[in-house]
C-alpha cells in the first residue's frame, strides 16, 4: 500500500482507526494497551517505526497518562490522537474532562467493551456512554469504512474555530475491532485536500508559546466565570449539530460517501414501528426490518450516529410522524438505577414529550458485554413492540419484559 | 559552581517570571524557589503545576503571576502532560523550549509517582522539579509519603509514626542523567542547580527541601534559618547523581563525619509540628539521619 494512490484494503475495524490517525497525520499518539483496542496502538507502531507514519508516538505507562499526555501536546497546537477501550476509559476518566474542559480538540476512538467485574472484553458500550457528559462530542461507527471516514470528519470538526471541542469516535470490540470488512483508503493527498493542515501559531485560543505566555486552568471563585465557561460549552455542542452536517456533506462530495446526518434512518418514511439503536447492530437491523417489510410489516430503523450532541430534533421529525404507532428504543449498555436500564432509551424522556401521546414507548436493553443478537431477535423485538401495540402486552417471546423495559434473551425473568 | 550574589542580582537576571504581588503564603520556600528556577531557566520556559499549593499562589484567575506559559493540571499528570508538551513539541520542530513540572511532594511521591517514573523511563527531555514541603498544604496539612517521622498533620494529630520516603533515590535508581537535591530556602542554591541543568538533555530531577511556615509551624522570618538547619543538622542531605555518578554537594559534602552535623533537636525544636515528640522519638529521627549517612559513606566510598 502506497499512500499515492487509493486503495481498497481487507482490514480490521482496528486498522481503519489506525489508518485515520495516519491519513489525518497525527503529530502526536500516546496509548496503552487494552483489549480489545491494542491493535490499534500496535498498528500504528508498525507505521511508525517502519517510517511510514511522521508521528511521534509516545508509549506510556498508563491510560492516565495517555489522556494527560494528549492535554498537554494538543496545547502546543499538535494534532492528537489516541485510542482506549473500557477499563482504560474509566482509568483516564480525570483527563478526558481536562481534554475538554480546555477545549482541545483531540480525536480518540473507543473500541467498546463490558466494564468489570466480572472481566469482559466484548462490545458493550457502557464504557462511552460513561462519558457522556464529558464535553466531548461522542460518534459511533457502525462500519470499518465509517471507523476510518470518521476520524477524518473528526479533526474537522473538532479543529472548527466554531467548536473546538474533542470527538470520541466508538464501536464494537471484536464485533468490529477485530473483523476484517474492505475500507476504501484514499491517497494522502487526497486527504490533505480534505483536511487542512493544524494552523502554525497554534488554536486559537490557547497555545503555549513563550512568545505569548499564558496561564491556563487557575483556581475561579464562584461568583466568576466558572459557570459561563461550563455553560459554552453546553451551548458549543449543540450549535455543532449545523456543522457536523456541514462536515458530512463536504465529505460526501469529496469522497462520495454520505454519512446523512446526526441520525440516519432506514425505511421510516411510512413505518408504523420504528427501531432506534446505535453501533453496527443498527446496520444489521435493517436486514430484520427488510425480512419483515417482506412480511408485510412496516417496520424502519434508525441508527443514532451521534449521542453528543443529541440529535433530538433530527429524532423529534422522523418520530414525530403521523403514521406512527410504537417505537423501541434499545440499548446495548447499562444505566444501573434509571428509569429504564439504558442510557438511550433514558434520554428519549424528553423527546416523548414532543411526540404523539398515543404512540407506544419501549425502552429495550440487548447484547451486553458481547451477547449475540441475530438478525431473529431483532425481528422478535420489533414483534414484541407490535404485540405491546396491539394487544397491550407482549406475548410468547423468548426476551424478558421487566418493569416496562424489554431484556432482550435475558435469563432472568 | 555557586554565583555570587552580586551577579545574581545582575541585570542579566533582573526579570522576574514569577511576580510579586501572589498569593503565596509569607516565607513560603516553594514560591521563592520557583521565582529563581525560573530566573535561571529564562522566558523560553513552560511549566506544568498538579493541583498543589502552586496552583493557588500563583494567582486566582484572571489574574496570574507567572509571565511565562503555565499550566495548572491534575494531581496525578505533572509528568505525564510535560510528557505530551515535549512529544508536541518535537513533533513540530519546537526544540528550544524547557518543560518544567513544579509539583508538590504529594503530587511526586504519592500519586504522580507512576507517571514520573514512566516519564523517566521514556527519557522525556524535561526537568521535574519537586518542592518538598513534607505535606499536602493545598488540602491544608495532611500527611503524605514524605512527610518525616514525629510530624503533626491534620490526618497524623499525634505525629506520624513512620519515616518518609526517599524519592530522589527512588528517582536515582532510574537511568537518568541528573538527580539532585536542593534546598529550596536558598536562592543561591536553587539558582545555581536549575542554571546547571538547563542544557542538560533527558530527563532532570530536583528535590527541594521547601520549608511552609504554616505548616510546620515556624515564624516565616526563619524559614531561611529552618532551611539551612536541615542542612546542618545532615537531615537535608546535598547530593547530585549526574549519569550515574554520586557525589555530596555544598555544605554536605563535610557533614560524612559525623562530629560535624549538628544534633538534629536543633532542627525539630524550632518548629510545632514537632512538638509532640519525645526524646526517644528524637532519638528515633537522630538514628534515621544517621543511618541515612552510612548509606551515603558506602555509596561515597564504593565508587572510590
Ligand atoms: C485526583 C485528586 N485527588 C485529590 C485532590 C485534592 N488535592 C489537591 S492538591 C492536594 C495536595 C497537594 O499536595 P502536594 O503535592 O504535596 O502539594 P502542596 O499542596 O503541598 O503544595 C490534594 C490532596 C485533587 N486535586 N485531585
Ligand atoms: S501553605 Fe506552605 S507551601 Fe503552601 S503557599 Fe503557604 S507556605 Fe507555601
Amino acid at each position: 500500500m502506497t499512500d499515492e494512490k487509493q486503495e481498497t484494503l481487507i482490514i480490521t475495524g482496528n486498522e481503519a482507526s489506525a489508518w485515520g490517525a495516519r491519513r489525518s497525520k497525527a503529530h502526536v499518539v500516546t496509548a496503552f494497551p487494552i483489549t480489545p483496542q491494542t491493535t490499534v496502538m500496535e498498528t500504528i507502531s508498525e507505521f511508525v517505526d517502519s517510517g511510514k507514519m511522521q508521528c511521534n508516538f509516545v508509549k506510556v505507562e498508563s491510560e492516565h497518562s495517555v489522556m494527560a499526555g494528549m492535554v498537554g501536546a494538543s496545547m502546543t497546537g499538535a494534532r492528537c490522537f489516541t485510542a482506549t477501550s473500557g477499563q482504560g476509559l474509566l482509568y483516564m476518566a480525570e483527563m478526558v474532562h481536562w481534554v475538554s474542559g480546555s477545549r482541545l480538540p483531540v480525536v480518540t476512538t473507543i473500541a467498546s467493551r463490558g466494564i468489570a467485574p466480572p472481566w469482559n472484553i466484548w462490545v458493550d458500550y457502557s464504557d462511552i456512554l460513561s462519558m457522556r457528559d464529558s464535553g466531548w462530542i461522542i460518534q459511533f461507527a457502525s462500519t470499518h469504512q465509517e471507523i476510518f471516514d470518521s476520524i477524518l470528519m473528526s479533526y474537522k470538526l473538532a479543529e472548527d474555530p466554531r467548536v473546538m471541542l474533542p470527538v470520541f469516535i466508538a464501536y464494537g470490540g471484536f464485533s468490529q475491532s477485530h473483523t476484517s470488512k474492505p475500507v476504501v483508503i484514499p491517497s494522502q493527498k487526497a486527504v490533505d485536500d480534505y483536511l487542512p493542515p493544524v494552523p502554525d501559531d497554534g488554536w486559537p485560543h490557547l497555545v503555549l508559546n513563550p512568545e505569548k505566555p499564558i496561564v491556563h486552568g487557575n483556581l475561579l471563585m464562584p461568583q466568576q466565570e466558572y459557570m459561563e465557561f461550563r455553560y459554552k460549552m453546553h451551548e458549543t455542542i449543540h450549535g455543532a449539530k449545523p456543522i457536523i452536517k456541514e462536515v458530512i456533506a463536504d465529505f460526501h462530495e469529496k469522497f462520495g460517501r454520505n454519512y446523512h446526518g446526526l441520525i440516519e434512518s432506514y425505511r421510516c418514511d411510512d413505518a408504523k414501528y420504528i427501531l432506534v439503536t446505535v453501533g453496527a447492530l443498527g446496520e444489521q437491523v435493517k436486514d430484520a426490518v427488510d425480512t419483515l417489510r417482506s412480511e408485510g410489516k412496516k417496520v424502519g430503523s434508525i441508527k443514532i450516529r451521534y449521542f453528543r450532541p443529541f440529535p433530538k430534533e433530527d429524532l423529534v421529525e422522523i418520530l414525530g410522524s403521523k403514521n406512527l404507532e410504537g417505537i423501541v428504543v434499545v440499548d446495548r449498555s447499562i444505566a444501573y438505577g434509571s428509569p429504564t436500564g439504558g442510557h438511550i432509551s433514558s434520554e428519549f424522556s424528553n423527546i416523548l414529550s414532543e411526540l404523539p401521546s398515543s404512540l407506544t414507548y419501549l425502552p429495550a436493553v440487548w447484547g451486553l458485554g458481547g451477547r449475540d443478537v441475530t438478525v431473529g431477535d431483532q425481528e422478535s423485538v420489533f414483534n414484541d413492540l407490535i404485540n405491546l401495540h396491539e394487544e397491550n402486552e407482549i406475548k410468547e417471546t423468548s426476551n424478558s419484559y421487566i418493569n416496562g423495559t424489554l431484556w432482550v434473551n435475558l435469563k432472568v425473568r | 559552581m555557586i554565583m555570587s550574589l552580586k551577579e545574581m542580582l545582575s541585570d542579566d537576571f533582573s526579570e522576574e517570571f514569577l511576580l510579586c504581588g501572589n498569593s503565596a503564603c509569607s516565607g513560603c520556600a516553594s514560591e521563592l524557589a520557583l521565582r529563581w528556577a525560573l530566573k535561571a531557566l529564562g522566558s523560553k520556559t513552560v511549566v506544568v503545576a498538579p493541583a498543589s499549593c502552586t496552583n493557588v499562589y500563583i494567582g486566582l484567575w484572571p489574574g496570574a503571576a507567572p509571565t511565562v506559559p503555565f499550566i495548572n493540571m491534575a494531581f496525578a499528570a505533572g509528568a505525564s502532560a510535560a510528557s505530551g508538551i515535549v512529544a508536541g513539541y518535537e513533533a513540530l520542530g519546537k526544540t528550544d523550549i524547557n518543560v518544567m513540572t513544579w509539583a508538590g511532594d504529594g503530587g511526586t511521591v504519592d500519586i504522580g509517582i507512576q507517571a514520573l517514573s514512566g516519564a523517566i523511563e521514556r527519557g522525556t527531555n524535561f526537568i521535574y522539579a519537586c518542592y518538598d514541603n513534607e505535606i499536602y498544604a493545598n488540602t491544608g496539612t495532611q500527611r503524605s509519603g514524605s512527610t518525616p517521622f514525629g510530624a503533626i498533620t491534620t490526618t497524623t494529630p499525634y505525629g506520624k509514626p513512620i519515616h518518609k520516603k526517599n524519592i530522589s533515590q527512588i528517582i536515582a535508581a532510574h537511568d537518568i542523567p541528573y538527580v539532585g537535591t536542593v534546598n529550596g530556602a536558598d536562592p543561591r542554591d536553587v539558582f545555581a542547580i536549575f542554571k546547571k541543568i538547563k542544557d542538560i538533555t533527558g530527563p532532570r530531577f530536583v528535590h527541594l527541601l521547601s520549608p511552609c511556615p504554616p505548616g510546620w509551624r515556624f515564624d516565616s522570618s526563619l524559614i531561611a534559618e529552618i532551611g539551612r538547619l536541615a542542612v546542618d543538622c545532615g537531615i537535608w542531605i546535598l547530593w547530585e547523581q549526574e549519569n550515574g555518578e554520586f557525589h555530596l554537594r555544598g555544605k554536605s559534602r563535610r557533614l560524612l563525619d559525623k562530629s560535624n552535623r549538628k544534633p538534629v533537636d536543633e532542627y525539630i525544636k524550632k518548629q510545632g509540628r514537632f512538638r509532640k515528640m519525645t526524646q526517644e522519638g528524637i532519638n528515633k529521627i537522630q538514628q534515621w539521619v544517621d543511618g541515612n549517612w552510612l548509606a551515603i559513606e558506602k555509596t561515597v566510598k564504593g565508587q572510590c
